[in-house]
């Protein structure tokens, strides 16, 4: 794919326009970005991380569609860095905390008794 | 509602510069004309469910758009269909 030429200008796709992280579509700088389709094995982490979402939707704590608010609020330089799972539980985690469902103490604790 | 045919905008508005959102319409979209293929159904606004906040029944519409016009790539005829939410449409 050969991004657009210079000058040349799309509705929405100027550098200034105020696109949110995760609306990548025609965002020139991934345009030339090869798609890895290649089929990837889901690690135990993945299957745990998926696990937990299904859990907090089918106990009415949490809807698919904040996980999805939860991962465009993670800023940009850590939404590239972070994989697919690890977005799902930095958001499952933002937004447990938000809705005080768990405090960031005890977060904390949890992670450091590891 | 938008019956089969009807020629539509999205609508040119850009809710990410005025606070937390979560929004279905891609970016590119804004302000770009397309035709209504079909309504898929109605569904709570997903911009609701987002926040925990009482979601409302919105219909849901395929839209087609002209490609080149879009991505200023592509062969003539070349179409680009997107799922939509009736709120963010407007009569062209």
């Amino acid at each position: 794919m050969t991004p657009p030429a210079a000058g040349v200008r799309i509705a929405g796709m100027d550098k200034d326009t105020p696109h949110a992280t995760h609306d990548l579509g025609g965002v020139a700088k991934f345009m030339c970005e090869a798609v890895d389709t290649a089929p990837h094995a889901l690690t135990d982490f993945d299957k745990e991380v998926d696990a937990i979402r299904g859990i907090l939707g089918a106990k009415g704590i949490m809807t698919v569609d904040e996980l999805r608010r939860g991962i465009e609020a993670i800023p940009e330089a850590d939404y590239h860095r972070l994989s697919y799972y690890r977005r799902w539980i930095r958001s499952i985690a933002d937004i447990l905390v938000q809705k005080g469902v768990v405090t960031e103490a005890e977060l904390r604790s949890a992670l450091e008794a590891g | 509602m938008f019956a089969p045919g009807t020629a539509v905008r999205v609508k040119d508005d850009w809710p990410e510069t005025r606070g937390p959102v979560h929004i279905r319409t891609p970016h590119y979209l804004r302000g770009m004309q397309g035709v209504v293929v079909r309504h898929l159904g109605s569904f709570r606004n997903p911009e609701d469910l987002a926040f925990a906040r009482p979601a409302p029944l919105r219909a849901l519409y395929h839209v087609r758009f002209d490609q080149p016009s879009v991505w200023h790539e592509g062969r003539a005829g070349d179409e680009l269909q997107v799922e939509i939410f009736e709120h963010w449409l407007e009569q062209a």
